[in-house]
């Protein structure tokens, strides 16, 4: 039996980092999240992994941080909550620009501007649809609970250095704060320099003669240069939507209606099916694991069978602009949200659906 | 004597450092970036650590540092390069790292990200190029512009009233505990050439000795955004900048 | 014992900034009449007899396109 231990979602990232071999983690303190950093700072896993970990002046510093630790092919993460996100999106475009992999965690708090230090999914489309500057995806994993927070630390790494590109783990204030059983999974050792060296064959590992200098940069100032790197990142990105689409189906299989929630609200809303299955009503719940990208295709494959869909958020309906993207006008799609950190129960969500489909 | 006969390989005193790549540089003729940039790489080539240093290029006119010193390189958002160094260094402490900032990107946009690198002692390099002008956007304002210089965003001459003071970050940077050597040089002649030479091969020996950052600010020319001759420009700066930021060590432990 | 030097001016590459001349403590370098490929007046030893070969010019070039020779005669 694997060894299962009490733990914040917030904390589960931390002893996920420092568990799957992570090299640094570069941070800035903000609530909902502050915990990744102190139970990082409690560990003090450069004793025993090697890990650095550093808090920076800003988040502006860390995620430039993670610019330089990426650059040496190593496993680089930071955390933040929306504020300290937003003043990441420089450095996001310059990731992405660069094709940098790198882990970076937002526990989405509710905006705009300072907001709330509640609970929300406000920051869907800057995660999403890009943030910073510039035609840029990244992969967008969203736990549910928090064994999936410590699960999407090695997961996001992977599919950080499978696509040279910066990884977001979503969550929301709700699973980074909430107690759950976790299992930590086998340690995993950190990448020998050897190793980076041979297996990151780009990275500023210093020149030796055998080989050209390493440069890492976003700028192309030739014209041609230039949109050919973005051909290149927009392959990189559809080969995310074939390869990397996750998702939970959760009694879709008869379904006539479906609700689309991810985070917090997915679990919320696995009651809202249960009562609804109870009053005879036969309604599925999808769950997107990865927002981008998103589940289009299941959706897509969904619809004729549905009599209509539901998008449910802690926000004013980001997702759900994907979800009507996919179901492409054929059926149609609800939305209900609330804001403020105001988390609802499953019964007023159940009411928000039953008055949807009687409209 | 014939120059043929001088001009033979055995006789040869001065040429360029391998370091240095055969790329012509993108600079406007005479500027100082091209004089540093062989400096530290005569350096570099000389302490033998082509292998194991690693630069962080700027945004500005040296964003193309990469092109001419033969080492791996980060290209920094603006101002991020101490960022990018910090990382850099505590993953890799076994190398020599670099930043190569000028004044806008060390003294304005990065503030923080210097001032915390260097507060934090990394035992990493800046190499502060201050030439009090923005070179490559076209000749604006510096936080290091001069009292009473015209720029581009201030036509009629700086003005503390409207602009403040001409920022001496150098004085900012020697104060932190974290800083082990901090000194201000030029290469305008070909003394104070060899000796922003030594400064820097004193700032990557600091490195390796782990003392914490060392500063080295070249004092430097933009004749293209003064409007003025190379030459004149030399003159022009130690004329006027030389006052200003005057030369020398302010701190070296 | 006296010194002579000479230098060798990469002329495609000299962007004739000047700094060499007015560095030169012999009065060696000056300008060309004629212009290279980017219409630059490149460097170039105008009293080869008075170089001394102590390097002034290729330290303070910042195209670094100068190589210098030195001999003791």
């Amino acid at each position: 039996m694997a060894e299962q231990i009490l733990m914040k979602g917030n904390e589960a990232i931390a002893h996920a980092a420092i568990r799957c071999g992570c090299d640094g983690y570069f941070g800035y303190p903000i609530t909902p999240q502050s915990e990744i950093m102190e139970t990082l700072m409690d560990e003090q896993p450069w004793e025993t992994t090697g890990m650095v970990v550093l808090q920076a002046e800003s988040e502006t510093s860390s995620i430039n941080m993670l610019y330089g630790g990426a650059s040496c092919g190593k496993k680089v993460m930071t955390s933040s909550s929306s504020p300290g996100l937003s003043l990441m999106c420089e450095g996001l475009s310059y990731l992405a620009g660069a094709e940098l992999p790198c882990l970076v965690v937002n526990v989405v708090r509710g905006g705009p501007g300072l907001g709330t230090i509640q609970p929300g999914q406000g920051d869907y489309f800057q995660a999403c649809k890009g943030g910073g500057h510039g035609d840029y995806r990244m992969v967008v994993l969203a736990p549910a609970s928090a064994q999936e927070m410590y699960d999407f630390v090695d997961l996001g790494f992977e599919l950080a250095f499978k696509y040279r590109n910066p990884s977001m783990i979503l969550a929301d204030g709700v699973v980074g704060q909430m107690m759950e059983k976790v299992e930590l999974r086998p340690m995993k050792s950190r990448w020998t320099n050897e190793e980076i060296v041979k297996n990151m064959p780009w990275a500023t590992t210093g020149k030796t003669p055998a080989r050209k200098q390493n440069v890492i940069t976003s700028l192309a100032l030739d014209a041609a240069v230039h949109e050919r790197l973005n051909h290149t990142l927009i392959e990189k990105y559809k080969r995310m939507e074939d390869e990397d689409v996750r998702f939970e189906s959760i009694q879709c299989e008869d379904a006539e209606h479906v609700i689309v929630a991810y985070g917090c609200m997915s679990r919320i809303c696995e009651s809202t099916i249960e009562m609804a299955r109870k009053e005879g009503i036969k309604l599925g719940l999808l769950r997107p694991i990865t927002l981008f990208p998103f589940p289009t295709k299941e959706i897509d494959r969904m619809v004729p069978q549905l009599k209509s869909m539901m998008s449910v958020e802690l926000s004013t309906g980001q997702m759900l602009e994907d979800v009507k993207l996919a179901v492409n006008g054929r059926i149609p799609v609800n939305f209900y949200g609330r804001l403020g950190g105001i988390v609802p129960s499953p019964e007023e969500v159940f009411e928000a659906f039953k008055k949807s489909i009687n409209n | 004597m014939d120059v043929k006969d001088i001009i033979k390989p055995e006789n040869r005193v001065y040429a360029k450092t391998p370091v240095l790549t055969s790329t012509t540089m993108h600079y406007c003729p005479g500027c100082s970036h091209g004089t540093v940039h062989k400096l530290i790489a005569e350096v570099i080539e000389e302490m033998g650590i082509q292998e194991q240093t690693i630069g962080i290029s700027p945004v500005g006119c040296a964003v193309f540092a990469y092109n001419y010193i033969d080492i791996d390189w980060q290209q920094a958002a603006h101002g991020r390069a101490p960022a990018l160094a910090t990382a850099t260094k505590r993953l890799h402490p076994e190398k020599y790292v670099f930043t190569y900032q000028g004044d806008g990107d060390l003294a304005s946009i990065g503030t923080a990200e210097i001032m915390h690198a260097c507060n934090r002692g990394e035992n990493i390099v800046v190499i502060f190029i201050n030439n009090a002008i923005y070179g490559m956007t076209g000749g604006q304002m510096a936080p290091t512009t001069l009292i009473g210089m015209k720029t581009a965003t201030s036509p009629y001459g700086r003005d503390p009233k409207l602009h403040g003071q001409p920022l001496k970050i150098t004085n900012l940077i020697a104060q932190l505990e974290g800083t082990c050597y901090v000194t201000r040089q030029s290469v305008h002649n070909a003394a104070s050439a060899r000796k922003t030479k030594r400064a820097i091969r004193k700032a990557f020996e600091n490195s390796a000795l782990g003392k914490g950052t060392s500063f080295v600010e070249v004092v430097s020319t933009c004749n293209s955004g003064w409007k003025l001759s190379p030459v004149k420009a030399n003159e022009w700066m130690v004329e006027n900048m030389f006052p200003e930021y005057p030369m020398g060590d302010l701190k070296d432990r | 014992m006296a010194l002579r030097g000479a230098i060798v001016v990469d002329t495609e590459k000299c962007k004739g900034c000047s700094v060499c001349v007015v560095n030169c403590p012999t009065q060696t370098i000056a300008l060309a009449r004629e212009v290279n490929s980017k219409g630059y007046n490149y460097a170039y030893m105008e009293s080869p007899e008075s170089c001394t070969g102590c390097t002034n010019c290729a330290t303070v070039c910042p195209d670094t396109c100068i190589t210098v020779y030195r001999i003791k005669v």
